[in-house]
């Protein structure tokens, strides 16, 4: 089946899509966009979490056709979804062939982050780095609705992320800054 | 494999009458898992996220008639006050992620004994309304699961919500589990009291086949706070009572030995939850605020 949705503020098609196959597999394989990671595949793990019209799920455990004409925004669209946030105004989205051709250090200037990304880098919050997409969807959510978070507020909306690598000390470090960050500028 | 996409309840019951053998997919936490491990392949999926009945609740005068797909954060967010027990049950699902897509619905179609939604739905009193081209019947709840991930419905039904009961008085629910997120319960335990009528519910889940309602040891406690006077006297409970009530609960239950953990050990932790949430609910019953000690 074909399946339309908008991915990171651009409309989408897949074709040939299974009708057993999950978000993330369109995202991943048939759209290019690996960021959301594949992992559990039961929702135990969160590296997959997306926001699916502004909510944070598990892209695994939604079916492709449940998505069709809806809004997704992965980690490939953070930094232009968080801009649009902050400004207030409609961007043009991210476009998922510079998306596809991403890279970690760039030839040419550097990729803007958002501030949540920006923050995972600068506390050290990214180990192997294999949970960090899920982490930074659901850490900017949490940010979006809540801008100074307590520390249980923190653990509670990043306890669908498991992270094997860091002891999440330094991740909570990041959420912290990054919400610090945003204190100062408002 | 078929995708029905129905923009309407209507089309939903056409449609599951016209493709009994249709899989209802809602929240996809549970349908989802058993795609993506090739443990199930539907011949149809019927997707519910479309027919916005299901994701909308009334309050009213006794029940609170809550939509079938409604997620978990909406029942934390919104009914804590109407439904605490399920509200506290709801908070203990998963991860945000899967409260943002599970939902009472979806727990009473997939009818896994380990169900967080089933105890408090058992102690507080619940009706599901099952739903077909045929019509519409009210099933009591505790007659709604039939056997290990068995329900009531017929093929060509769908849950278009669950009645449950408003708080009378307070309503507890613990769960046992090895960490304190993304756990399936190793088994968990619910409390309704109810000053009404002065009646005590229960339920038990993931320590049976089904969910159950600890009937001999809510007789006994019902009869037990009558006999003493407690309703009125503002004691609390006698430990020889809360003891035995533990014990009955723990006998109501008939667990095994799996993966998660031993029959014993879940009959051992039954008889603390049973303890621990009849301390919780008198003492809140009595006016005072849960007290800080350790769960």
């Amino acid at each position: 089946m074909r399946v339309t949705f908008t991915v990171n503020g651009r409309r989408q098609e897949a074709d040939d899509v299974w009708e057993g196959e999950s978000l993330l597999y369109v995202l991943r394989e048939r759209m290019g966009l690996p960021g959301s990671k594949n992992a559990c595949e039961q929702g135990e793990c969160g590296s997959c979490t997306v926001r699916l019209d502004g909510v944070p799920v598990c892209a695994c455990l939604v079916a492709a056709g449940q998505v069709q004409d809806r809004e997704v925004v992965t980690v490939e669209g953070l930094a232009d979804f968080a801009k649009e946030r902050d400004t207030g105004a409609a961007g043009p989205g991210t476009d998922p062939g510079a998306a596809q051709r991403w890279q970690p250090r760039p030839a040419g200037p550097a990729t803007e982050l958002s501030p949540v990304q920006q923050a995972f880098v600068d506390a050290g919050a990214v180990q192997c780095g294999f949970c960090t997409p899920g982490l930074l969807v659901a850490a900017d959510e949490l940010l979006e609705r809540n801008a100074q978070p307590t520390d249980a507020d923190i653990r509670e909306a990043l306890s669908g992320n498991l992270c094997r690598c860091t002891g999440y000390e330094k991740i909570l470090d990041a959420v912290r800054l990054a919400a610090a960050r945003t204190g100062t500028e408002a | 494999m078929d995708f029905l996409r129905p923009a309407t309840w209507e089309e939903a019951l056409a449609a599951k009458a016209e493709h009994p053998t249709a899989v209802p997919i809602a929240g996809g936490t549970d349908v989802m898992v058993e795609i993506n491990f090739d443990h199930r392949r539907p011949d149809v999926l019927l997707d519910l996220n479309r027919v916005v009945d299901l994701y909308e609740w009334e309050v009213g005068e006794e029940t609170v008639r809550l939509g079938a797909a409604v997620p978990y954060t909406r029942v934390i967010e919104a009914l804590g006050r109407e439904l605490p027990g399920l509200a506290l049950a709801a908070r203990t699902v998963g991860s945000p992620q899967i409260r943002n897509r599970g939902s009472v619905g979806g727990n009473l179609g997939a009818a896994s004994p380990a169900g967080d939604s089933h105890p408090p739905l058992l102690a507080a009193g619940a009706e599901v309304e099952a739903v077909s081209v045929r019509g519409t019947r009210l099933i009591p709840v505790e007659e709604f699961y039939t056997g290990v991930k068995r329900n009531a419905l017929a093929p060509d039904e769908l849950i278009r919500a669950v009645h449950i009961a408003k708080a009378d008085g307070p309503q507890q629910f613990s769960k046992v589990g090895t960490r304190n997120a993304m756990v399936i319960a190793v088994c968990a335990f619910g409390l309704a009291l109810h000053p009404a009528t002065r009646t005590v519910r229960t339920g038990i889940g993931s320590a049976a086949p089904t969910p159950v309602r600890a009937g001999t040891a809510e007789e006994f406690l019902t009869a037990a706070l009558e006999e003493e006077g407690l309703w009125d006297s503002g004691r609390t409970v006698p430990p020889s009572v809360a003891r035995q009530f533990a014990d009955l609960v723990a006998a109501c239950a008939s667990p095994i030995d799996d993966v998660r953990g031993s029959a014993a050990y879940r009959r051992h932790a039954l008889r603390v939850m049973a303890r621990r949430t009849l301390g919780w609910t008198w003492d809140e019953y009595l006016g005072n605020e849960r007290s800080a000690r350790c769960a």
